[in-house]
């Protein structure tokens, strides 16, 4: 045994509490694990996050944990650096406010019955648990179980209700997430085949760019590009998200498709910046950049309101790839690219939850969700429609809002680095995020008609906190940002 | 020695990789997925013969790897069917 860093059990018990909670809920029934959920889980995960970030920002470096005390390359390494703890924090701020307004709105009608209540409650936290090993593994194999995680928990969730269509979506998405799954492994295969070792970190320092190690991360790339649902492998994600219970899509949406991008960043810029040549980050680019593009077409041309927020979620992934020549231009050192990237995957988060929650609430106050006749939301649902509308400045990127320091970041990195044309694409996105958000929000407010149902206020008032914390996020310094520098690889210890 | 196998692995991925993304149907390429994920397996097979140290016949990390991996691709093959009997047959969907 050698030495444990402090808070390395910390960085265990951020996966383990979810698997306990997942572990226990069957036993604990539905009413008994959503108890534990909201009441246990939720205030454990904040301060399990909490004291994770307070760590790593104390001691200015990465937590190793090697779990049972077996070093790499025979044990399992766990890694919690600054990018880890900023979405550990993302991870149980969004996770918790959909445990919270699940318990207090149900699923919705169809899915309310059953056995469907004790499969959200049991799937949620292990879809908790997937997104948080997700975000500490340090080895390929860990990052396989929690893309399978993810996968066998998010795909019951989509077909929750058992109709036709979410069943065709469920099966679609299992369908894209498997082939994601399989390249992985196979890549997982040629790496270890070529290197013996299965830690990130080992073979950042290992690898060649020979032609096995370039087969393996181009399997392994589209493996995730796949899974995070990015342009063009984003053909599942509409149905399954738009189809899901509104406190599912939220999840979906917000940090399932984010796992897959944490690990794209994780596999290019933590272990094989060796490979990552100018051309293959400007392919990366182009695909967002078509994502934006069709992402915010599809989205304008949408008659049901979730619908356009799924497409909504297509386009603003989109932005997420322009990290790639961004910070690539900037070298190691520049800050800016890489900032406003996980910026701008940390405040969609906390704005495409709020949006999917709150658009949730106005389809049970209308009886529909049809974009065109939204009419009576602003009276039915007065403070949902103004988390709706603030989730929507952020994902525009209209000052102050965390979507805006992101995409402000984005714009300026390409600027200085003279790549202007991804600054066009950031220009461009804005504008047609701003359409089809118009689109809704001149139907939601003033509009006639009578609303179906009422709507409590505690649902709606925590799709508005999710909102305003995405707001929020723009409103802090820009240096309070320097703990996902921490432990990034390649940077100055 | 391993060559042979090798070279199996590489016609399984290939059969099973082009069966996915060529067939609409979702049992066939159910099929597909599953000789693609013995492909899969069996280069695992080859990487752990050809990492044999330390006296072993085999490195035993990519074993243990194909062992989780069965019962994931087992498991996904499972759900996919319950899937597709709730859409096309056995228990109608509740619409």
């Amino acid at each position: 045994m050698e030495a444990t860093p402090a808070g390395s059990s910390l960085v265990v018990l951020a996966v383990m509490l979810p698997v306990a909670a997942a572990t226990l809920a069957p036993l604990l029934g539905a009413r008994g694990a959503q108890r534990a959920i909201v009441l246990g889980l939720l205030p454990a995960s904040l301060a399990v996050a909490a004291a994770i970030a307070a760590a790593v920002l104390r001691t200015g470096a990465a937590i190793p944990v090697h779990v049972g005390g077996w070093a790499p390359p025979l044990g399992i390494a766990f890694r919690a650096d600054g990018l880890s703890a900023a979405f550990l924090l993302t991870s149980a701020l969004v996770m918790g406010a959909t445990a919270i307004f699940a318990g207090r709105t149900g699923l919705g009608a169809a899915a309310g019955t059953g056995r469907a209540p004790l499969a959200f409650w049991t799937l949620l936290p292990a879809l908790w648990a997937g997104v948080n090993l997700a975000f500490v593994a340090n080895d390929l194999f860990s990052v396989f179980i929690a893309l399978e995680l993810l996968t066998f928990g998010a795909i019951p969730l989509v077909c929750l209700d058992g109709s036709r269509e979410t069943l065709a979506a469920a099966l679609r998405y299992l369908m894209f997430a498997l082939l994601g799954s399989v390249l992985w492994l196979l890549g997982v295969a040629l790496l270890h085949g070529t290197y013996g070792v299965l830690d990130l970190v080992l073979l950042r320092g290992a690898v060649r760019p020979d032609a096995a190690t370039i087969l393996a991360a181009v399997l392994m790339t589209v493996g995730l590009l796949a899974k995070a649902a990015l342009f063009p492998l984003h053909l599942w994600l509409p149905a399954a998200h738009a189809g899901a219970p509104a406190a599912v899509s939220a999840v979906l949406s917000a940090l399932v498709v984010k796992a897959a991008f944490f690990l794209l960043v994780r596999l290019w810029f933590g272990t094989l910046p060796a490979l990552l040549t100018p051309a293959l980050a400007g392919l990366l680019a182009a695909l967002g950049a078509a994502a934006i593009l069709v992402g915010g077409v599809m989205a304008l041309r949408q008659a049901r309101l979730k619908l356009l927020v799924a497409y909504s979620t297509v386009a603003q992934l989109g932005y997420l790839l322009l990290m790639w020549p961004l910070v690539l231009g900037t070298g190691p050192e520049g800050t800016g690219a890489w900032l406003g990237g996980v910026l701008q995957a940390v405040s969609h988060a906390l704005a495409k939850a709020a949006m999917f929650l709150a658009a949730g609430l106005i389809a049970v106050a209308l009886g529909h969700d049809r974009v065109a006749a939204l009419g009576p939301a602003g009276r039915a649902v007065p403070i949902g429609v103004l988390a709706f509308a603030l989730a929507g400045l952020s994902l525009m990127g209209i000052p102050p809002s965390g979507g805006f320091t992101a995409k402000w970041l984005l714009l300026r990195a390409a600027i200085e680095t003279g790549q202007w044309w991804w600054a066009l694409v950031v220009v461009g996105g804005g504008l047609l995020t701003g359409g089809y958000l118009y689109r809704v929000l001149s139907s939601a407010i003033g509009g006639d008609g009578e609303a179906t149902a009422s709507v409590p206020l505690a649902p709606q008032a925590v799709a508005l906190g999710l909102a305003m914390l995405s707001v929020l996020l723009g409103l802090l310094p820009l240096y309070s940002f320097g703990l996902v520098q921490i432990g990034r690889p390649g940077m100055a210890p | 020695m391993t060559a042979p196998y090798a070279l199996l692995a590489a016609a399984l991925v290939g059969l099973g990789l082009h069966g996915v993304l060529a067939h609409a149907e979702p049992l066939r390429r159910l099929l597909a997925f599953n000789l693609l994920g013995s492909g899969v397996f069996l280069v695992f097979g080859v990487v752990a013969r050809r990492g044999a140290a330390a006296g072993l016949e085999a490195d035993p990390v990519p074993q243990a790897i194909v062992i989780t991996g069965l019962v994931v691709a087992f498991a996904a093959t499972t759900l996919a069917v319950a899937l597709l009997l709730r859409l096309h047959g056995g228990d109608p969907p509740q619409d």
